[in-house]
């Protein structure tokens, strides 16, 4: 490659990563500058032009889906506020990294909006969490605390009312031997700080118009509302956060005229218990149990991808063992079987909110309790399994699976490892899935309410960085594990569903083949790990570290959850000879940026449709909001 | 306790032969009791993860419609028993309180797993709220994270104890039974952070005293029983003047000092385990003299 700004399309649609940034260097050289710091990656752009080198990215070179953009604080290390976006190509490959800094004090960095509709949420979790302002975003507002709250609370300088110490572990937890609440330490003997300046007279409007001002619903509320008699049958709906079919403490506001919805606002942040501020104070270790709590139906799932991002991290470092082979196919396996119990769920509770009110999902969760019962004889807890590590897992699979306790209901447990996987793996879950097929795909009920409904066209879902079943089954033939493979993924023969409809019959369409897809990934790991039978998990043969030393730099560590595209973005700075603790730990959360387009999936079609389209989407609450 | 007819059929009033397999004598709280515990509707109502391991209590396997907990309800209207299932968040418990309020009496509450007792893993987090009973009233605490769904059925079927032990003629214990509808609880209020109306006066000396200069730091003993209860009568004296739960003598434990508020905790509890130690010798030497007389 001699001039790589002379090329044709085509050519420079397929530039490698080094490559693209050489471009991006030609083609802007006072913009876009080398990311020089110690284990850094990508480039880094001057924020003034950094819509249009974004443009180059999307348009010149075809890095068209942006994954993932977030903020990073780095106090006392530059002093200075960045914007970190992730680019990919939907034909895979890995990412193009871009950066823009802007100063702590009125931090301001140009909206990517017009480029990605996808970073719409994002910008405004970064507006509400650190304070950057986006000119030219069309609604900045607060996404996961209330309009009001005081201060921007993922600034490193922002303490929480329950503050002790910078980083875990705690100099001394339990000062002279007794145990203290954090209650005790506040004045008001909760988890609150005020301001000095508050002004208590201001609070109290519970005025309807007031409810709704803080959301940027782009209508008149006070205009839909006056009106007396029957003039108009414009209304303002509210759905949650307590409903019934929003999967959570989720909550949408409908304008709607008559039975149609005109347009819908997703309002999140009722489940945000600030996993990322805990995240920076813990050590790396300490985030692993918090992982399994984002989407916690399949919480394995989530565990790989940390595990995933910490180790690309450590190993920039001198000692570090990757996983061995029998520990990467039990990981797997693991995901592999959180995907199964997470797309009977996601099924059987979109069933729920097209009217086949819990009779399906009976069925599924029974199939559920049996891989859980698995998780909890291997991990030692049906949900939150918290079981891999850096470089190795909790403990290998072991050599019978038992129960906890005697139930009652339940005959005693106890079958030989192996034998229970197999009988699982080509017997149970298939008939399940059988089954299911046989109640639902041809179903006319469900076929009248789903074909044709919550579309979402191929160029759409890219745009709004849609991922997971939503992404493919708009017939973007996109999945990590194939596009930027990870683990053992690359050996195992599977194909990557794929619907071209974009509605949501095509979604639960994606889902099913799905299912078989990991029933057929889990029947080639099986002789694998009768393979491995007896190898150690740990690459020598002992566990890693308690509190690891993480060398410096950043990693994005990336998996194909079921939800979609779940990664994470850490950081590890300070601290000589690395750290113990994440400076930038952040959750690219698959089910929070597919709710971007539920706005645009949702408008024209009718009230009843909607809760079936946010079944489509498959979100969950733990890692929207985080 | 169950009802057991059979049971009920033996007993000391005289009944005439031919009713005497016919009529059951038993006492009105016993019946009333029977009646909740049996048919107690638990709210729709997920939070978090906690939800998750409801619904599977709630599923076949589990099935807690086993014990009377029939069916769910999505509205408030028809619950008898919140299930508080997940971590409690400042922009929800505003929802919650007002859900609570919505419920008609009799209700209960069940705080489900770490976070819904005590704030959980997520505790320090800026925007989680220390456990559910910092707003509302708590019958039964399930820990685990989560609980598993045998754990939840055990905290359900501890509720149903604890109906049991409830009383028509003890107003004070059930508030239900008492005279008159119950106040609700005040709906806490987003501001810059979240307020508890109950908590209004405190928060206004607070910008008092920020306004003079003079920061209230200093840390707050956590109410022990005697002054919860005190506070309960004041609020029911006054329950017309909106946010003054908090009367001038709880407000004297917030110390408005510059000290390091660790050694100041250790000095209050070291004086109440000097305290305790005192009346431990009181009592036994009453004891003594007791045993002396007899």
């Amino acid at each position: 490659m001699v001039s790589p700004a002379l090329a044709p399309d085509d050519v420079v649609k397929a530039l490698s990563i080094e490559d693209s940034m050489a471009y991006l260097k030609s083609k802007h050289p006072d913009a876009v500058s080398d990311d020089e710091r110690e284990g850094y990656s990508g480039v880094v752009v001057q924020a003034s032009k950094l819509v249009e080198v974004a443009r180059a990215i999307r348009d010149d070179l075809g890095f068209d889906y942006l994954s993932s953009a977030t903020a990073v604080d780095y106090l006392g290390a530059g002093d200075h506020m960045e914007m970190v976006y992730h680019a990919y190509r939907t034909s895979g490959g890995g990412a193009l990294v871009f950066k823009a800094q802007t100063e702590r004090e009125n931090p301001e960095i140009p909206s990517l909006v017009p480029v990605w509709r996808g970073a719409d949420f994002q910008e405004r979790e970064a507006w509400d969490l650190y304070g950057i302002k986006f000119p030219g975003h069309p609604n900045l507002r607060r996404i996961l605390m209330w309009e009001g709250f005081h201060g921007h609370p993922m600034r490193k300088d922002w303490r929480e009312a329950y503050y002790e110490e910078e980083q875990k572990p705690f100099d001394n937890r339990w000062p002279g031997g007794h145990v203290h609440r954090s209650e005790e330490k506040n004045v008001f003997g909760k988890n609150v700080t005020y301001p000095p300046d508050i002004d208590l007279n201001r609070l109290m409007d519970t005025s309807e118009s007031e409810v709704y001002a803080s959301l940027g619903l782009g209508v008149d509320v006070e205009r839909i509302l006056d009106k007396d008699g029957f003039e108009t049958n414009e209304l303002v709906v509210n759905m949650g956060p307590h409903h019934p079919s929003t999967h959570g403490v989720f909550r949408m506001v409908l304008t709607v005229d008559g039975e149609t919805v005109t347009s819908l606002e997703p309002v999140m942040g009722y489940l945000h218990r600030n996993h990322e501020k805990i995240g920076e104070r813990n050590t790396y270790l300490h985030n692993i149990p918090f992982t399994d709590r984002l989407d916690y139906i399949s919480s394995m799932g989530n565990n790989h991808g940390y595990v995933l991002a910490v180790e690309q991290l450590m190993s920039l470092g001198r000692k570090y063992n990757p996983p061995t082979y029998r520990c990467e196919a039990i990981r797997v396996m693991m995901v592999e079987l959180s995907r199964i119990v997470n797309h009977l769920w996601a099924i059987g509770f979109w069933l729920n909110d097209i009217g086949a009110f819990f009779t399906p999902v009976l069925y599924f969760i029974q199939e559920r309790e049996r891989i859980l019962d698995f998780f909890e004889a291997v991990a030692g807890s049906r949900m939150m399994c918290n079981y891999m590590r850096f470089g190795g897992l909790f403990g290998d699979l072991p050599e019978r699976i038992k129960s906890v306790s005697n139930l009652t209901n339940d005959r005693v447990r106890d079958y030989n490892t192996m034998q229970f996987l197999t009988e699982m793996v080509n017997e149970r879950i298939p008939r399940t899935i059988d089954e299911l097929e046989q109640l639902l795909t041809q179903n006319e009920i469900l076929l009248e309410r789903s074909i044709g409904v919550g579309i979402l066209s191929a160029d759409d879902a890219i745009n709004y960085s849609a991922a997971g079943p939503l992404l493919r089954g708009s017939g973007v033939a996109y999945d990590v594990r194939r596009a930027d493979p990870y683990s053992i993924y690359p050996e195992l023969d599977f194909d990557v569903a794929v619907e071209q409809d974009g509605d949501m019959y095509a979604r639960y369409r994606v889902r099913v083949t799905e299912l078989r897809e990991s029933v057929r990934i889990l029947k080639q790991i099986l002789p694998r790990l009768e393979a491995t039978y007896g190898e150690s998990i740990w690459a020598d043969g002992k566990p890693g570290a308690y509190a690891p030393r993480v060398p410096f730099g950043e990693a994005y560590g990336r998996v194909e959850n079921g939800k979609g595209e779940l990664g994470y973005y850490v950081v590890s700075a300070g601290g000589r000879g690395g750290s113990s603790n994440p400076w930038r730990y952040h959750v690219r959360a698959p089910s929070f940026i597919n709710l971007t387009p539920m706005g645009l999936m949702s408008s024209g079609y009718k009230v009843a449709d909607i809760v079936g389209i946010l079944g489509s989407i498959d979100i969950v609450l733990g890692e929207t909001d985080r | 306790m169950d009802l057991n007819l059979q049971e009920l059929e033996k007993t000391e009033f005289p009944v005439p032969a031919e009713l005497e397999n016919n009529i059951a004598i038993t006492s009105l709280s016993q019946l009333y009791n029977w009646g909740r515990r049996n048919s107690m509707w638990p709210m729709l109502f997920g939070l978090a993860c906690c939800a998750i391991e409801m619904i599977a209590t709630a599923s076949s396997r589990f099935d807690f419609s086993r014990f009377g907990f029939e069916v769910m309800r999505a509205t408030p209207r028809q619950a008898d028993l919140m299930i508080v299932s997940g971590t409690v968040t400042k922009k929800m418990v505003v929802p919650i309180v007002r859900l609570y309020n919505q419920m008609p009496e009799p209700k209960y509450v069940l705080a489900m797993g770490a976070c819904a007792s005590g704030g959980g893993p997520f505790k320090e987090g800026y925007n989680v709220v220390s456990g559910i009973d910092k707003y509302l009233p708590v019958d039964v605490y399930v820990p685990g994270c989560p609980p598993t769904p045998q754990a939840l059925l055990f905290g359900m079927i501890a509720l149903q104890r604890k109906i049991d032990g409830q009383s028509i003629a003890n107003g004070d214990d059930v508030p239900w039974y008492g005279i008159g509808p119950a106040e609700p609880t005040p709906v806490p209020v987003l501001g810059p952070d979240i307020i508890d109306p109950r908590q209004m006066d405190m928060i206004r000396r607070q910008a008092e005293a920020a306004a003079e200069d003079m920061a209230m730091v200093g840390q707050r003993e956590l109410p022990s029983a005697t002054q919860l209860v005190a506070a309960k009568v004041e609020t029911a004296e006054d329950a017309g003047a909106a946010g003054a739960a908090i009367s001038d003598d709880a407000l004297s434990f917030v110390l408005p000092t510059g000290g390091n508020p660790w050694t100041e905790a250790e000095e209050i509890r070291e004086k109440r385990r000097l305290r305790a130690l005192a009346r431990k010798a009181v009592r036994a030497s009453r004891r003594a003299a007791d045993a002396e007389e007899e």
